[in-house]
């Protein structure tokens, strides 16, 4: 007889792996991706094949001169880069990918150590660096002409054709003063509207978003909390009370749907515990409402996101789970 | 009152139809008999007989070491061989008293009584001298374990039939062959304690025990059956306490402390053959299977039987195994040599075809959280495994490694493959190590 093998128990392992719930997530962020490029025409599937590529590439590179074991395969970097592309705007140059796919890449996930290493979510952290060092494109949102007939043109109608904000999003004309209508709610739902190739559709991102629920991805507590703690703060202090108009659109309207559903859930930087998570919703829902409210942009997911990964250590330290039969009495 | 399950746990493929339809068969062994004489927890027993005596099937053959210590008794009749050490199923040598039988079974002469004239002295002295011990796994001497400091205050004696491990259905047999041993055994446990319920435990992938147990337990006030949830470890002793009672126990307490007493089927069985009949424990039930396994099989063996002849008689292997496993997939003990004997807590054989645990690679974590949401014990198997690898038994003493049951669910869901329970277990070995000094 062969060598019979050992080894600790347990002598059975789970059939899912990293790399199916990898696939999972790139799987429940197609419908927002093919809306995107359907939205917004060719150059916003350029931008996406580009950011994967970089990634996927950058990370191989590395790992291939750094002599680690290859880890591309395990659709990481697939994420990593389509979730940048999404959160680019349509019309932005093809070099601007590049240059986020290898700041997310190289800077954020492989100096940290690699996978499950990363201090911050490296799609937001690009997209972080790229709008602070190229504002002007990165808050461009103006459309190109041929898919400037799918989007509705909400903005200019509401501000009477003011040429000035037609490259701002629906979110920065309503903090401008705009009101909001019906026809809005529904182009913001629906997704006809500008903003970056992937948070306009507020269906697609929930579909994706019940799928990785249902497929035991995600849980609902990060989402809930996060969207359910922001409208609780509009609320009070966005200063139109409880206006389920305004509220729909500050949640469906802004990158606040991928980041709630996508981002902010991604395993590596958010809490390990459940309290923590709970936890951290709430004080992303805060921030996201600081920033909204009384920031200078009309958005603030992004960064919402990654100054809370930075607390997720401190968090998780202070939600350590009371084990069973922790501080259990004798029975008399 | 308990909810009749827990939180956490998981559901891995369970393997039981290959064997749970198989009546339990009585094998008589063919070679030599070896009897480890450490087969319990607490001091080992000390041999009472010496190379060329000749034994009989039930002779005591080493006393209790001890007051927590079982004495081990020959199964067979034949001549000792010597005594020797031999490899066990823990994969260690121990000390071992060799039997050659002499293929007469004779025994020596049983003393049946009557459990109801018996007193308790009578009776923990008859479980003591029958060497019963726990066979769920653990070993525990039985006396000692029915023999708390204030008997008035257990409330609950739980008869533990969940067989949550998968593949084995040798419990599962027992109760639905013989329920009225098991009802048996459960009232002499009761006439120990005055106060207590009896309860006997079953999952609910196992309705046909339960139905054939409530017969059996028919006109019995103080007994009730209680069908749990199905699912991985519900037998551990904490979760069966919680789940039949809602009383919880941390790893520094004992069952007592919550008022209760949990033995397995296969025990409580034997404690009736012990105290009824007079037999002492030298036979178990044990499931031979897996898809290595031409014809998987529950036996009734000798303890002392080797586990090679066990794999025989189930048809041999229809493949070459690439692991064999003593006990359960979850819990066991991998073998790598199949030539040991069958002891009081020796529970399966389960032969794999393939082992799927080594078919990957660990890779990194990324923090998913899976082995949180199914850890039973609710600590943080993935900081605990970090802090062990980093030798951090600080943290890992605050993080709650002490808490772990070992059940081994944060290997089986991790993606990433990492052997987050075996880092858990090394670690806590050397904690509790220093908790004792």
């Amino acid at each position: 007889m062969e060598k019979l093998r050992v080894s600790s128990n347990p002598h059975d392992r789970s059939r899912v792996t990293t790399n199916q719930i990898m696939l999972m997530v790139v799987i429940a962020l197609l419908p927002a991706t093919v809306f995107g490029i359907f939205n917004f025409g060719l150059n916003a599937f350029l931008l996406i094949v580009i950011s994967i590529v970089t990634c996927v590439l950058t990370e191989g590179i590395y790992e291939m001169l750094m002599h680690k074991k290859l880890t591309v395969t395990d659709f990481s970097a697939v994420v990593t880069g389509l979730l940048l592309a999404l959160n680019l705007p349509p019309e932005a140059p093809w070099w601007i990918p590049i240059l986020g796919g290898v700041f997310a890449i190289l800077i954020v996930k492989q100096l940290f150590g690699g996978l499950g290493q990363n201090i911050m979510n490296p799609a937001l952290a690009a997209r972080c660096f790229l709008l602070l060092s190229f504002t002007g494109i990165m808050t461009d949102f103006s459309v190109s002409p041929y898919a400037q007939n799918h989007i509705a043109d909400v903005v200019s109608s509401a501000t009477q054709g003011a040429d000035a904000v037609s490259g701002a999003t629906l979110l920065a004309e309503i903090k401008a003063g705009t009101a909001v209508d019906g026809s809005m709610l529904l182009d913001m739902f629906v997704g006809n509207i500008r903003g970056t190739i992937g948070e306009t559709s507020a269906i697609a991102l929930l579909i994706g978003g019940i799928f990785l629920v249902a497929m035991k991805v995600i849980s609902l507590r990060i989402p809930l909390t996060y969207i359910g703690s922001f409208a609780v703060f509009y609320a009070i202090f966005g200063g139109h009370g409880i206006d389920p108009m305004y509220l729909a659109a500050e949640i469906c309207g802004g990158g606040l749907m991928l980041g709630a559903w996508f981002m902010a859930t991604d395993y590596v930087t958010a809490p390990l515990t459940r309290n923590g998570q709970l936890v951290y919703g709430v004080i992303l829902g805060i921030l996201t409402g600081i920033f909204r409210v009384f920031g200078g942009s009309a958005e603030g997911v992004s960064y919402a996101i990654i100054f809370s990964n930075l607390l997720v250590p401190l968090i998780e330290r202070v939600t350590v789970p009371r084990a069973f039969g922790k501080g259990g009495k004798r029975h008399e | 009152m308990g909810l009749l399950t827990f939180k956490g746990g998981i559901h891995p493929y369970d393997g039981k139809a290959l064997s749970k339809d198989k009546p339990i068969r009585r094998l008589l062994p063919k070679g030599l008999l070896v009897y480890p004489l450490s087969q319990h927890i607490g001091a080992p027993a000390k041999p009472v007989v010496k190379k060329g005596d000749h034994v009989l099937a039930g002779q005591v053959i080493a006393e209790a070491g001890g007051f927590v210590s079982a004495p081990v008794h020959a199964s067979v009749s034949g001549t000792v061989k010597g005594i020797e050490d031999r490899l066990t199923n823990v994969g260690t040598m121990a000390s071992c008293i060799i039997v050659e039988n002499d293929g007469a079974y004779e025994s020596v002469e049983y003393h049946p009584a009557d459990p109801q004239k018996l007193s308790k002295e009578e009776i923990l002295a008859r479980i003591r001298e029958g060497g019963v011990v726990g066979m769920g796994g653990a070993g525990f001497p039985t006396h000692v374990k029915l023999a708390p400091k204030e008997p008035d205050k257990i409330d609950y004696v739980l008869v533990n039939g969940a067989e949550c491990e998968p593949y084995l259905t040798s419990d599962y047999r027992r109760m639905l062959e013989e329920p009225e041993l098991i009802v048996g055994g459960l009232k002499i446990m009761l006439r120990l304690f005055d106060n207590a319920k009896g309860y006997i435990c079953v999952e609910d992938n196992k309705q046909d025990c339960a139905e054939k147990l409530r017969q059996a337990c028919q006109g019995e006030s103080r007994i009730e059956v209680k069908v749990m949830k199905t699912k991985y470890p519900q037998g551990a002793e904490r979760m069966m306490i919680y789940a039949a009672t809602g009383r919880k126990i941390n790893s520094s307490m004992l069952p007592a402390d919550a008022g209760c007493v949990v033995d397995n089927v296969d025990t409580v069985a034997a404690i009736y053959k012990a105290v009824a009949l007079g037999e002492p424990l030298m036979h178990r039930t044990v499931t031979v299977t897996g898809d290595a396994i031409r014809d998987p099989q529950n036996f009734c063996v000798c303890t002392g039987t080797n586990y090679a002849e066990l794999i025989d008689e189930a048809g041999g292997f229809y493949v070459e195994p690439q692991k064999v496993v003593s006990g359960g997939p979850m819990m066991g003990f991998a073998l790598y040599d199949l030539n040991i004997p069958v002891t009081k807590t020796s529970s399966a054989v389960l032969c794999m075809k393939e082992d799927i645990a080594s078919q990957r690679e660990p890779s990194a974590c990324i923090n998913c959280g899976r082995c949180v949401d199914v850890c039973p014990g609710r600590v943080l198997p993935a900081k605990l495994a970090v802090f062990a690898e980093h030798h951090d038994e600080e943290n890992f003493l605050k993080y709650n490694g002490l808490e772990c049951c070992e059940c081994g669910c944060c290997s089986y869901i991790c993606p990433a493959r990492r052997p987050l329970t075996q880092a858990i277990k090394s670690m806590r070995k050397i904690a509790l190590a220093h908790r004792k000094k």
